[in-house]
């Protein structure tokens, strides 16, 4: 190999902008699908329904203990039958879909975990003062403990989130056009893989640890 | 659409020779396990010289190993298996360039570029862990050591890292279970690993929730598996006196 020629990525620019575009797109989706599932799930789990708890627990246990990767490519096969059976027709999912649903699932155990630690992290006399306002426990969820909580664990929710954007490279498996893809098949294109890569590379270190070292600062600042 | 269930398609015959399908799971489980242990004993190795040189005082050895770990953590796992498998046997000598691309078969090669990207990758997650578990240590220890006239080297090996490790057994076993997990990255390179072969299957057969479902249940029970083995090792090897383990 001969000397790196980086002049053939500012013609490539526009791509790769909308290649980002799509990993943001992911990473939004399966964010905020995530938290909201992760939450009711750590809700579930510290019910005092034994079912409702186990099947929380098992869900969690289930989707931490396989690789990302597999629930990427099994969803890819899976969720266009599952839809198919529902509306009784074969309606064309994408890639883009089947991967939103996996990153939501997946993610939505560890998130799980981040919420239910930080509920429980709530001391015990918020719940018994709400109650003796005469809230009822979904009010007493929704306006005293959740809110608390949410605040004491934004900075681990972010944090994961900062994974998961690393993660959502792994939509190769199943040909989305993503940043990395993107960046890989230009190179290809003009025949300049390295650099390309070593482009995509740096562009990932730059958001993930600028992102880290903010979600940093923001731990210390919102220390309690 | 009608599904055709059939939990007996493990059974049937792949068509070459008398293989049947579960020979398939059960090599491409043997590549994901030689995967995942032969980086975990770089990462193991590496992450714990690197983590012992963040604690160091010479501020330069501190500084190079935090900028491994920033490096590392922070680019995707498949952008540097890109790396390692596209981009470095480009950069090598001609003579291990050949050797790499043309006397290695391409199941080798892609074998050691996932093992040494999972090692560092991992080397990174693991320095983390044996410099908490270091730090963790109360302050008196190294004192202690330093006072009773061990070298740093004595102290590091007799004193801090003995305890260090054993602080440190439930986040090593989670980063050894995540390495198992990640090892499925192999699949993109053309490895034939639990994951890959679990795809095969599924394109062979066509029955995706029985195929799925048993390599689900596969990583599911080397995981849950693991992690009642390492709860033992914990509470054996724990020291008596210290907090941790089973919430006394």
């Amino acid at each position: 190999m001969s000397t790196l020629d980086f002049s053939q990525i500012l013609p490539a620019m526009p791509g790769l902008v909308e290649g980002m575009t799509l990993t943001l797109e992911l990473l939004v989706g399966g964010v905020l699908g995530g938290i909201v599932l992760g939450t009711l799930l750590a809700i579930a789990r510290l019910s005092d329904s034994r079912v409702l708890s186990g099947l929380a627990r098992f869900y969690v246990n289930y989707f931490r203990s396989i690789p990302l990767l597999l629930v990427i490519s099994w969803f890819y096969l899976v969720v266009p039958m599952l839809l198919s059976w529902i509306t009784g027709s074969m309606t064309p999912v994408g890639a883009f879909t089947s991967c939103i649903v996996a990153f939501v699932m997946f993610e939505a155990a560890y998130f799980s975990e981040i919420v239910r630690a930080g509920i429980q992290s709530i001391p015990k006399g918020q719940i018994n003062a709400a109650y003796a306002l005469g809230m009822t426990y979904s009010q007493a969820m929704r306006y005293v403990i959740l809110p608390l909580a949410f605040r004491k664990m934004t900075p681990l929710l972010l944090q994961q989130s900062i994974i998961l954007f690393q993660d959502t490279s792994l939509v190769y498996a199943v040909g989305l056009m993503d940043f990395l893809n993107t960046a890989r098949s230009k190179g290809d294109v003009v025949g300049l893989p390295h650099e390309f890569l070593l482009f995509a590379a740096a562009v990932y270190f730059v958001i993930s640890f600028g992102a880290s070292r903010a979600v940093k600062r923001l731990h210390s600042r919102w220390a309690v | 659409m009608n599904y055709h269930w059939n939990w007996g398609v493990f059974f049937k015959s792949t068509g070459v020779g008398s293989e049947i399908y579960l020979n398939w799971f059960v090599s491409g489980l043997g590549w994901t396990l030689a995967i995942a242990l032969t980086g975990w004993a770089i990462a193991l190795l590496l992450g714990s010289v690197l983590g012992v040189m963040r604690t160091l005082e010479e501020g330069w050895l501190a500084r190079i190993a935090a900028v491994y770990v920033a490096v590392f953590r922070n680019i995707p796992l498949l952008v540097q298996l890109f790396f390692w498998y596209f981009m470095v046997p480009d950069l090598l000598p001609t003579p291990l360039e050949t050797w790499f691309k043309q006397d290695l078969s391409p199941g080798a090669s892609a074998f050691v570029s996932v093992v040494i990207c999972l090692g560092l990758f991992t080397a990174a997650r693991v320095a983390e862990q044996v410099r908490t578990g270091i730090e963790a240590l109360p302050r008196g220890q190294v004192n202690a050591g330093l006072a009773i006239g061990l070298t740093r080297v004595q102290l590091y090996r007799h004193v801090l890292l003995p305890q260090a490790f054993r602080i440190v057994i439930p986040p090593l076993t989670s980063e050894f279970l995540n390495i198992i997990k990640n090892s499925s990255v192999a699949s993109l390179i053309g490895l034939m690993d639990l994951l890959a072969q679990t795809k095969q299957t599924a394109e062979y057969t066509a029955n995706i929730f029985e195929v799925f479902t048993l390599a689900t249940l596969i990583y599911f029970v080397i995981n849950m598996g693991f992690m009642k083995l390492m709860n033992r090792v914990e509470n054996s090897v724990r020291i008596p006196g210290m907090m941790g383990g089973s919430g006394k």
